[in-house]
């Protein structure tokens, strides 16, 4: 049975509940009678809040409270980045947000806070109010180059130069190496756009007291976190706080911030603890929640006749926005990634976290990863264009060779996972046949196809803490509930766990049940799920768990069946004698007899935490087929396939979801998602779902998933990180695949019309006589 | 939740102009995908609606005593791309309105609202304009009727008098027989998306099929209101289906559009594209009808 429910695609457990609308997200389980809370947000881009005159908004029919800036009496600066905390205080996030400031540093900061009986009356005072702001405007700076430079405006005293982080590697001589005869340069600028999460459920928590304490119920990825972060905002004890987390409707990293938690409890707490709901509209999701950090790289290698590196330097620019978020370790991912890669003796690399007067930038589905990887491959193609060697064959030999071993991590490469995806990805899409097709192609439509790959790894160890904790309990009939840290934000959590479960206990998965909303009340603690740590972080604490719980069990089979535990084995829901396969009693029985036994009477439970101290590479790749159109400067993906070496496949299905999903929105950023900021006034421009062109269905070929299977020798279930992957080779993919149609391979993001339309006519290939 | 003053549902179309003359600040409410849309984002907060959605009378697609073809202002945009006289006689119109938004909005959606919100760049505009619809409007002094070419007075604002209705749209049989077309829709994704520029070219051919009998293209998104090109349709007329008045009469749209630099496409790129659609839609319009370039 072990090896029948590992590796099966079943339906994920919560499938029919949501199908059916059964299930109960955040705003299905609020009291109808909540008053509503609307954030009233800045309209400068930087400035001083002078006075908010609220008794206008205050006349409104519905209106309950106004809140403002002003009213923050004990100022309590907190960090919202989702990383487990540290107790070393060099390692913790840096605490520079209020609940409300009178300092906005971008526009949509917020300043203040309705509470209303309604939306309409919250909405209407919002429009009132947003009149009523009297602002010390002061100028303000969009561009991370542009805030480094002197008389730039500064947002925060401690960081000059709104460098907010500024790190280096260096290995070997880049300088000594380059003297080397016979080597080739190739050097260019690559930039990435800032974009948005766009998860269907929008950020929402509601918040109420019960007893001495505040309950906030949210839609996070990390609950325990969340209640920490409340914690720290409010200038109060963490226990004060109990945070739940219901079914969550996407998340995608953006939810790995605390956001508005703690306005919501603190305004709750104002106001005798009265229920009060903040319901993030979608315009505020883009700008006031987070976003991906927009990306300039500057990338050099120096290569030898026979296509191997000699030397290699990048530098990257990473616009973090108003405030810390996540910090430097978006930036400083990439700067580990690049040496490892394509690893080279001689090595030189420096990035610069920086903020400007725009939306911050935070966790996002793939964690940098998607703009270092445009980067660092579109850059392979560069340099395999300029050796003249076929892109895919130049990979091949430069990527991360077998048995590499990185220290630090502790990383180490087991298998031979390029090539096999390679080869793999290569054959299902017909790489071989077409990339000889689509040479040297003229007209107004031609077609290119491409390969990309991309660096990750799984958790966060050796970064940051890694805990997992698991407890399950045993039912009368042998069936049992589970609990982890680890949240099920739709990506099939729960589902993975279950199956886990049933494998190591031996009972059937239709007995396993998750309690699928953790509450930091209930739930034993956890981080939550970020990085693409889930499946292997939960993987240890319950295997171990539910190898407890099976000790026990056996245990008080051997009260009943009389045989000692060593001759005995859960399989398949039966209590077995190992020597004969005779099956003694069914695990209903013994769960029944146990509890009531007269002698001895025990409630079957386990619960354990286990420190991860290991961390696993996740490697894959991404083959993109397009068809340009040349004078309509378009851009027809005709097929994708990823293929991923995530370890052992717990379910295919879900994994194929986590493909699917991960490539839908790696279309989006290579050609078509874009936030916008007018220049002038540092106002949003597109933060809707019209304007922001997120790509649709139509927008999709048949999106192809695939897997080699090496069993990853550290994990507890063979098993590594797969949710962000397949996002990060996606724009690259295309990018080259554009580059083999048109001979044009394009720098920016996303390959828009827009852009097409610049490069192509710079290009001359399409008739510029229409210019005025 | 949406801030709505008051909602007028009227029972019949003299009951809805009544209705509009007691309320003279309310606003039609047909589908309601663009008027709800402008309630929640505050631009109508408070608005009072009179709904004619409820007006059956006002729905479907028949050909009348006339011939003409008369489609009722609400019927649906998923209702007119499925409707056999549409199919038989001015399919484009059909293909063109089955680019709107997504199968939500094409369901609830009209083409009566889809011509009166006065947008350049609704879907039906420029094929509507391209086939010379004639607009029927109801109001207090009874039925009248606008040549589209007359209808949109700026942008957002059309032939519309106080209390009146627009009722049907017409497309007479002299616009449609023996015509062929093809719309373009030009936006940044494939659903769900509002046109950066749209083109809808329709022809009839002699009758052997060698010469263009008469050509006519309309555009949205390349003035502020749909536009059609008039001084490449005059070109184009009598002359011989050949590569070369193709591309003529695509360049020469030029002169009759003017369209905006805006942070959602900028001009240039527009400009472009009208021209690589005039030449593209002309194309497949010539290839419906039966013709053959340089034949």
């Amino acid at each position: 049975m072990s090896k029948e429910i590992l590796g099966q695609a079943v339906t994920r457990l919560d499938a029919r509940d949501k199908a059916m609308g059964r299930i109960k997200y955040t705003d299905d389980l609020c009291d109808k009678g909540a008053l509503v809370i609307r954030v009233l947000h800045s309209t400068v881009a930087n400035g001083i809040v002078k006075k908010i005159d609220t008794s206008e908004a205050e006349k409104i029919p519905g209106v309950v409270r106004v809140f403002t800036c002003f009213d923050i009496k004990e100022k309590h600066y907190f960090p919202t980045a989702g990383h487990p905390w540290s107790t070393d205080p060099h390692h913790q996030d840096i605490a520079d947000r209020l609940v409300m400031t009178d300092r906005p540093l971008f526009y949509g900061d917020d300043i203040g806070a309705v509470v209303a009986e309604d939306e309409v009356a919250a909405a209407q005072a919002i429009r009132v109010l947003e009149k009523s702001v009297e602002y010390e405007e002061l100028p303000f700076v969009l561009d991370a180059q542009e805030a480094m430079k002197e008389g730039a405006p500064l947002l925060h005293e401690d960081f000059p130069n709104n460098v907010l982080t500024h790190t280096e590697i260096h290995m070997g001589s880049v300088e000594e190496a380059i003297k080397e005869p016979g080597l080739t340069k190739v050097e260019g600028w690559y930039h990435t756009q800032p974009v948005q999460h766009c998860h269907i459920e929008n950020f929402i928590c509601y918040a109420y007291g019960e007893g001495d304490r505040t309950v906030v119920v949210s839609s996070t990825q990390i609950p325990h976190i969340a209640r920490r972060v409340i914690g720290q905002a409010l200038g109060m004890d963490w226990g004060k706080f109990r945070v739940i987390k219901p079914y969550v409707g996407g998340g995608f990293g953006n939810k790995q911030d605390v956001l508005y938690e703690p306005l919501c409890a603190w305004i709750s707490i104002q106001m005798g603890g009265r229920l009060v709901k903040l319901d993030v509209p979608r315009e505020e999701t883009f700008i006031c929640n987070r976003i991906r950090h927009e990306i300039k790289y500057h990338i050099t290698s120096w290569m030898r006749p026979d296509g191997s590196f000699a030397a290699r330097t990048m530098k990257a620019w990473v616009n973090n926005g108003a405030y810390s978020s996540h910090g430097h370790a978006i930036a400083a991912k990439g700067l580990n990634a690049f040496p490892q890669l394509y690893p080279c003796d001689n090595i030189d690399g420096e990035t610069w976290t920086v903020y400007t007067n725009r939306s911050v930038a935070g966790a996002m589905r793939g964690y940098g990863m998607p703009q270092a990887s445009y980067a660092f491959e579109c850059h392979a193609e560069d340099c395999a264009r300029a050796m003249k060697m076929d892109p895919l064959e130049f990979r091949r030999k430069n990527l991360m060779p077998v048995g590499y071993y990185h220290a630090f991590s502790k990383n180490e490469l087991y298998s031979d996972t390029f090539n096999q995806c390679f080869d793999k990805g290569a054959e299902i899409i017909g790489y071989y046949d077409k990339v000889k097709e689509y040479a040297n192609q003229t007209g107004d439509i031609r077609r290119g196809i491409a390969v990309s790959t991309y660096w990750y790894n799984t958790a966060v160890y050796p970064i940051a803490l890694e805990t997992s904790s698991c407890r399950i309990v045993m039912n009368q009939d042998g069936s049992v509930q589970f609990q982890l840290g680890e949240t099920e934000i739709g990506q099939g959590a729960d589902t993975v766990a279950a199956q886990m479960i049933s494998d190591t206990l031996g009972i059937p998965l239709d007995m396993v049940h998750p309690v699928s909303c953790q509450d930091t009340d209930v739930t034993p603690f956890g981080t939550g799920v970020y990085a693409s740590r889930g499946t292997y972080t939960l993987g240890f604490s319950i295997k171990q768990t539910a190898l407890l719980l099976k000790q026990k069990v056996l245990e008080a089979a051997n009260q009943f069946t009389r045989m000692p535990v060593y001759n005995l084995d859960i399989v398949d829901g039966n209590i077995i004698r190992t020597t004969d396969g005779r099956k003694l009693m069914t695990i209903g029985e013994l769960a029944l007899e146990k509890l009531y036994t007269t002698e001895g009477s025990q409630h079957l439970t386990a619960e354990s935490t286990y420190q991860i101290r290991s961390n696993a590479y996740s490697f894959g790749c991404c083959f993109a087929e397009v068809e340009v159109d040349i004078p309509m400067c378009r851009v027809r993906l005709l097929n994708i396939v990823n293929v991923h070496d995530c370890g052992q496949v717990i379910n295919p299905m879900l994994a194929s979801g986590q493909i699917h999903g991960g490539q839908s929105m790696g279309i989006g950023y290579a050609l078509s998602e874009k936030l916008l900021w007018d220049a002038k006034t540092g106002k949003p421009l597109n933060n809707n779902l019209l304007d922001y062109k997120m790509s649709s269905f139509m927008d999709h070929p048949r999106l192809v998933a695939d897997f080699v299977e090496n069993y990853e020798p550290t994990s507890a279930y063979g098993t590594k990180g797969l949710g962000e992957p397949p996002v990060c080779p996606v724009a690259p993919a295309i990018r080259n695949a554009i580059g083999q149609a048109t001979g044009l391979y394009i720098n920016e993001l996303p390959l828009s019309p827009h852009t097409l339309f610049r490069e192509f006519t710079d290009a001359g290939l399409i008739n510029d006589s229409f210019a005025e | 939740m949406y801030d709505i003053k008051a909602l007028y549902e009227a029972e019949s179309l003299d009951h809805a102009v009544r209705l509009l003359q007691e309320h003279p600040s309310a606003q039609i409410l047909a589908g309601g995908s663009d008027v709800l849309v402008q309630v929640r984002e505050g631009r109508r907060a408070g608005v009072e609606l009179v709904s004619i959605y409820m007006l059956d009378e006002l729905r479907g697609v028949s050909i009348d005593e006339e011939e003409n073809i008369r489609i009722g202002s609400l019927t649906s945009f998923s209702h007119i791309t499925n409707d056999p006289i549409i199919q038989k006689y001015i399919n484009v119109l059909g293909e063109a309105v089955d680019m709107v938004g997504g199968p939500q909005i094409r369901a609830i959606g009209t083409i009566g609202g889809n011509t009166c919100n006065g947008v350049t760049s609704a879907d039906s505009a420029s094929t509507l304009m391209a086939w010379d619809a004639v607009m029927e409007v109801t109001g207090p002094e009874g039925v009248r009727r606008v040549p589209i070419k007359d209808w949109y007075i700026k942008a957002k604002v059309v032939d519309l008098r106080p209390a009146e209705i627009q009722t049907a749209i017409l497309i007479p049989k002299e616009s449609y027989e023996g015509c062929f077309g093809h719309y373009i829709k030009y936006s940044m994704r494939n659903a769900l998306d509002i046109a950066t520029t749209g083109c809808s070219v329709n022809v009839r051919l002699s009758e052997d099929k060698k010469t263009f009998d008469r050509v006519r293209i309309g555009y949205g998104v390349a003035a502020p209101v749909p536009v059609r090109a008039y001084t490449a349709e005059e070109f184009i007329q009598g002359k011989e289906i050949t590569d070369e008045n193709i591309k003529e009469f695509a360049e020469t749209v030029l002169k009759d559009i003017n369209p905006r630099d805006s942070w959602r496409a900028g001009r240039a790129l527009r400009r472009h594209i009208s021209v690589v659609m005039a030449e593209r839609a002309l194309r497949e319009s010539i290839s419906l009808a039966g013709g053959v370039v340089n034949g």
